[in-house]
């Protein structure tokens, strides 16, 4: 199989190479290392490459298959969003705090891919602690997209978005906190799927907003976010949040029969605010969908005004104490010579966190403070419910509900830099499905001038198989998801 | 709602961050941005609604009282700044 | 002076878990550096906390102890703040919905009346780490073994009007967790340290004066004195017309002054909101009576069973029933010789003193309660004289056997015979008509005295095993007799 076919094949089409023994996975692991090498010093999008520790896992597997011993993703290359902890391996999360910092133990995530079979090739750059919409916080340097050099990849997945996009892995872990997985897949003309809030265990994964995280499959095609997905759900005793429900077979129960769907567009979605280019591209995948059998409904979600607002004080909060043990004293970055106890906090911290981190620490830390918490972090909380309430409302009338994944495409580097609050507005259509703690996924709905545009599918809680069904066969008859930037162009 | 920088200020300090003189302005300027973007909470009535900490209104879980974990200290401690005789040390603190 | 007094006891309780409140880490005490505190403890990235079911039960089994109200949904919250021995840079406590709510817990005071302080609230929260300050030359040494022992928060109303009252609260909380068997509050070990607010204001008055708050007193003397110099101190200051800063403060043992803890000083807004990483803690009418049924009869129960039940007076119920071990201790010598009050003495007199000069627990006692039931049996059925009960005592104490076998083996064996002590009255009359003729020329009073002599001989005569009730009966007959 020629190059680029092999580092574009879905995990699907791998995973049957593999069993038939066709390409053994140190092959394949070889081919992705290859790719690796040769597009990240232009991409950036991976911070630390594992190549032995991938070889023998890649080693490893090959012996499970020959016995025929097949887990579900065995021998599969994967990359993780640096904010997985990972056990002997570097893990940054983006951060100067975090760049000499390696965990004495696996994210849950990790360890279950691992279990399945999974060959871990690396680490990606991400923005720094998982804030941002662009990858252009993270102390590594920029991301930069496979489509457009001069343009971001989104964030805060930037790197696994990028990384997937270019063939450098089949599959990425990623996190979503108020889109960063669904936005940057957008962006980068791939399939991501943030699911619902309790669905994967948060342990092992660094905290941005607990109350909002969550981790999901970013690769090719729907299928293949099924096959991730089922293996990195189910409950976990050591994450309070996780949910004790039943992993469906996700990708076994995977289906292109979606007659009858209701998918509800929310009239908030699709207002004079929303790009007239990314309309017509998300009104033609929602009439694919039609054609395939769903009915498209109005729905309106009245308090979605509200999310930018309601997250922007949740999240800064949670975060502004989750981010209160890098303090220099038994892990991560620690200032020179700290002179007494204060100095050593103060430098550590302002010197360890970039400038976004601290911007949205002082947010944070002034919202929950005395005098503010009722009118902001309360308040926030209350409206929380309300938007909440509006998809349970929404979701009587509906199944899914559609939308664009971001208000464009892929943006040039510094073209939001500017103002903090146009940044913020990337994620102006995810940000609510975080809140409401809803599934969510984005999948390639065409292009503008050549640039990707998703369309983002939203279900009832749990409902994860609804969304990757319609997402399916979205895929099963359009090609969008199938493109991918000339890789020859990407090495350096 | 604006903010002065000696609120920025107190906040950093709440916060341990240092904010030099010549940032401040900026600083103060953008963190006001966003307080205005959040202000928009103002105008919404909420009385009488239940603040959601967490989106399924879940219970907490119980773990059994046993000790699951034993001396792990090597490990743990292999990435602390500074430390002795198995004491993470910071510089001296009076009390 | 004219000061009135005001103040509120926060004490903070350990809870005797095996592991941690959030992590399956061991509590046990002693460990080196550092060892005992996993990666949750440390508060290292990516870590979650999940909830100890033992010290939820714990803390409801205290809720129903003190009679109070039991939080059906209380809530985890983050309280914010840096200090180097707080891993993760905020204290999961709860704040706003706390686990057990108000109750009322009577403390029975030296005079033998019972005085009821609110209880405000008691909560769950974790420990922090230690600081270590005297190690090392120009650095603090930080150990997290203690990071995330289970506490309970135990929070009074600004009842107390005196050091005593602050004391014998302490005390009979201290009894009441050890029958509860959540704690084994022991100050000196840290188990269960005691902060309090103190103001004071003129007497008559209703509002409440500024107030200060002394940090982890960790003995009852302490407590009393730390109470005493405070009072001292702010009195001081109010007599010469300054005022009270709110502030915290700690007691210096060494000096009997409180200080300012200057790094405390920076003002804290710990920023509470409700932890994310927890949910809340559902708690049914099913698990209240669940746990109820588990309750031990409770100090105040048990003094009033024992002063019902056993005769017992005030004092020495109040004496008994503090320490468990000390009320099992009497209630198995009184099942063993059903004579509580001599258990009693013996348990409250002799066996306390040898107890606490040899610094020994009653439940480490040489003598078992069959033993010294064994001992009071023999008293009571007139075996042995209670003059050479003592030795019989100390023979036990020194492990030469029970009661029977040192009577026997040293010949202790009371005379009970009137026949024999007849015939050494007549002897001792016989031998000393001088001494008879005194008596018998003297009157009432004087004749008491004089008996004292004859006994004496006899006593020395029969080594001191001559029935001392029979003797003297006998001897004032033949005595008298002849007059």
């Amino acid at each position: 199989m020629a190059d680029t076919q092999l580092l574009t094949a879905p995990v699907s089409e791998l995973r049957q190479l593999l069993s038939d023994r066709a390409i053994s996975s140190v092959e394949l692991t070889r081919a992705f290392l290859r790719q690796i090498e040769l597009c990240n010093p232009l991409l950036n999008a991976v911070v630390t490459i594992c190549e032995d520790h991938a070889l023998k896992q890649a080693a490893l597997a090959d012996k499970q298959l020959a016995t025929g011993e097949i887990a579900p993703l065995t021998g599969v290359p994967l990359l993780h969003k640096d904010i997985f902890c990972t056990h002997g391996i570097r893990t940054t999360c983006g951060s100067r705090m975090l760049a000499e910092f390696t965990p004495a133990y696996d994210a849950t995530v990790v360890s279950k891919l691992q279990s399945a079979g999974a060959v871990t090739l690396g680490k990606c750059n991400m923005d720094e602690f998982a804030m941002g919409s662009s990858n252009e916080t993270s102390f590594f340097g920029t991301v930069k997209n496979p489509w457009d050099l001069n343009c971001v990849p989104g964030g805060s997945s930037g790197g696994s978005a990028a990384a997937v996009a270019a063939g450098m892995a089949p599959l990425a872990t990623g996190t979503d906190t108020g889109g960063s997985i669904r936005q940057p897949a957008s962006l980068c003309g791939i399939t991501g799927l943030k699911p619902t809030y309790g669905r994967v265990s948060r342990l092992g994964i660094i905290a941005f907003a607990s109350s909002l995280d969550q981790a999901g499959p970013m690769a090719r095609t729907a299928e293949d976010c099924a096959l991730g997905l089922t293996v990195m759900a189910g409950v976990d005793g050591g994450d309070s949040t996780s949910a004790d429900k039943p992993v469906p077979d996700f990708h076994g129960a995977l289906s292109t029969d979606i007659q009858g769907l209701r998918i509800g567009l929310p009239k908030q979605f699709f207002n004079d605010d929303l790009d007239d280019q990314v309309r017509a591209r998300v009104l033609e995948a929602l009439a694919e969908l039609e054609r395939a059998g769903a009915t498209l409904v109005e729905i309106d979600l009245p308090h979605s005004h509200y999310a930018i607002a309601t997250y922007y004080v949740i999240a800064p909060a949670e975060a502004s104490a989750n981010l209160a043990r890098y303090d220099g004293v038994r892990f991560g970055y620690r200032c020179d010579d700290p002179k007494d106890l204060e100095d050593l906090y103060l430098r550590s911290r302002s010197e360890g966190f970039g400038e976004e981190v601290q911007r949205r620490i002082l947010v944070g830390t002034y919202a929950l403070s005395a005098g503010f918490y009722d009118a902001y972090f309360n308040k926030a909380q209350q409206v929380r419910r309300v938007i909440t309430e509006d998809f349970h409302r929404a979701f009587e009338q509906v199944d899914v509900i559609a939308g664009p994944s971001a208000p464009g495409v892929a943006f040039p580097f510094g073209a939001k830099q500017q103002d903090p609050i146009a940044m913020y507005m990337e994620d102006i259509y995810t940000l609510a499905v975080n809140l409401a703690g809803l599934p969510g996924l984005s999948t390639p709905a065409g292009f503008i001038n050549g640039m990707p545009v998703g369309l983002q599918l939203i279900g009832r809680p749990f409902d994860e198989q609804t969304i990757l069904n319609a997402a399916h066969r979205l895929q099963t008859d359009t090609d969008w998801h199938q493109s991918h930037p000339s890789l020859g162009d990407l090495a350096s | 709602m604006s903010v002065t920088p000696q609120d920025v200020e107190k906040v950093a300090l709440l916060a341990r961050l240092t904010i030099s003189e010549s940032e401040l302005p900026e600083v103060t300027e953008r963190f006001s941005r966003v307080l205005n973007l959040v202000d928009e909470l103002n105008t919404i009535d909420t009385a009488d609604i239940v603040p959601m900490s967490n989106p399924h209104d879940m219970e907490q879980r119980l773990r059994p009282d046993q000790v699951t974990r034993g001396n792990n200290r090597e490990a743990l401690m292999a990435s602390a700044p500074s430390q002795e005789q198995g004491y993470f040390l910071v510089p001296k603190v009076i009390d | 002076m004219n000061w009135e007094i005001v103040m509120g006891l926060e004490v903070h309780l350990q809870l005797a878990t095996q592991s941690k409140i959030f992590s399956g880490s061991s509590t046990q005490f002693g460990a080196s550096p550092n060892e005992q505190a996993d990666a949750v403890d440390l508060g290292m990235p990516g870590m979650l906390p999940v909830l100890n079911e033992e010290a939820v039960r714990y803390a409801v089994k205290f809720g129903l102890g003190i009679g109070a109200r039991i939080g059906e949904r209380s809530v985890f919250d983050r309280k914010n703040y840096f200090y180097p021995d707080l891993p993760k840079g905020y204290q999961v406590s709860q704040f706003f919905a706390p686990i057990v709510c108000e109750g009322i817990f009577e403390v029975p005071l030296e005079d033998g009346t019972l005085f009821p302080i609110r209880i405000t609230r008691a909560h769950l929260e974790e420990d922090a780490g230690k600081s270590v300050h005297d190690i090392f030359t120009h650095e603090t040494g930080i150990d997290l073994n203690r990071a995330g022992t289970p506490l309970l928060e135990i929070v009074t109303e600004p009842d107390f009007r005196s050091a005593d009252q602050a004391v014998a609260y302490l005390k009979t909380l201290h009894s009441l967790v050890t029958y509860l068997g959540i704690s084994d509050g022991n100050m000196a070990e840290g188990s269960m340290r005691c902060d309090i607010n103190i103001s004071l204001r003129k007497k008559g008055s209703e509002t409440l004066g500024t107030r200060t708050e002394i940090k982890n007193v960790n003995s009852f003397r302490f407590v009393e004195r730390a109470i005493y110099s405070e009072y001292e101190r702010q009195a001081d200051i109010l007599e010469n017309g300054g005022t009270i800063t709110q502030e915290t403060r700690l007691y210096d043992a060494e000096q009997n002054v409180t200080r300012s803890m200057r790094s405390k000083e920076v003002a804290n807004d710990y920023r509470y909101f409700p932890e994310p990483d927890l949910l809340p803690i559902v708690i049914d009418e099913a698990y209240i009576e669940a746990v109820r049924a588990t309750l031990p009869e409770l100090p105040g129960a048990k003094r009033q069973r024992f002063i019902e039940s056993y005769g017992l007076n005030d004092y020495d119920a109040a004496l008994l029933v503090p320490h468990h071990d000390m009320a099992d201790y009497f209630e198995a010598v009184v099942k063993a010789c059903d004579a509580a009050k001599p258990a009693a003495n013996w348990i409250l007199g002799d066996l306390s003193g040898a107890l606490n000069r040899n610094e020994v627990s009653i439940s480490e006692s040489p003598i078992t309660a069959e033993r010294l039931a064994g001992l009071i049996t023999r008293i009571e059925d007139g075996t042995l004289s209670s003059k050479l009960a003592k030795q019989v005592f100390d023979a036990m104490w020194d492990g030469e056997g029970d009661a029977d076998d040192i009577i026997a083996a040293r010949g202790l064996r009371q005379v009970n015979d009137s026949g024999a002590l007849e015939a050494m009255v007549d002897e001792v009359i016989a031998n000393s008509p001088d001494q008879v003729a005194q008596y018998r020329a003297a009157d009432e009073a004087k004749r008491k005295k004089l008996s004292g002599f004859f006994v004496g001989q006899i006593m020395k005569a029969s080594q001191g095993q001559a029935n001392p009730q029979i003797l003297n009966a006998l001897l004032l007959k033949k005595l008298n007799d002849q007059s």
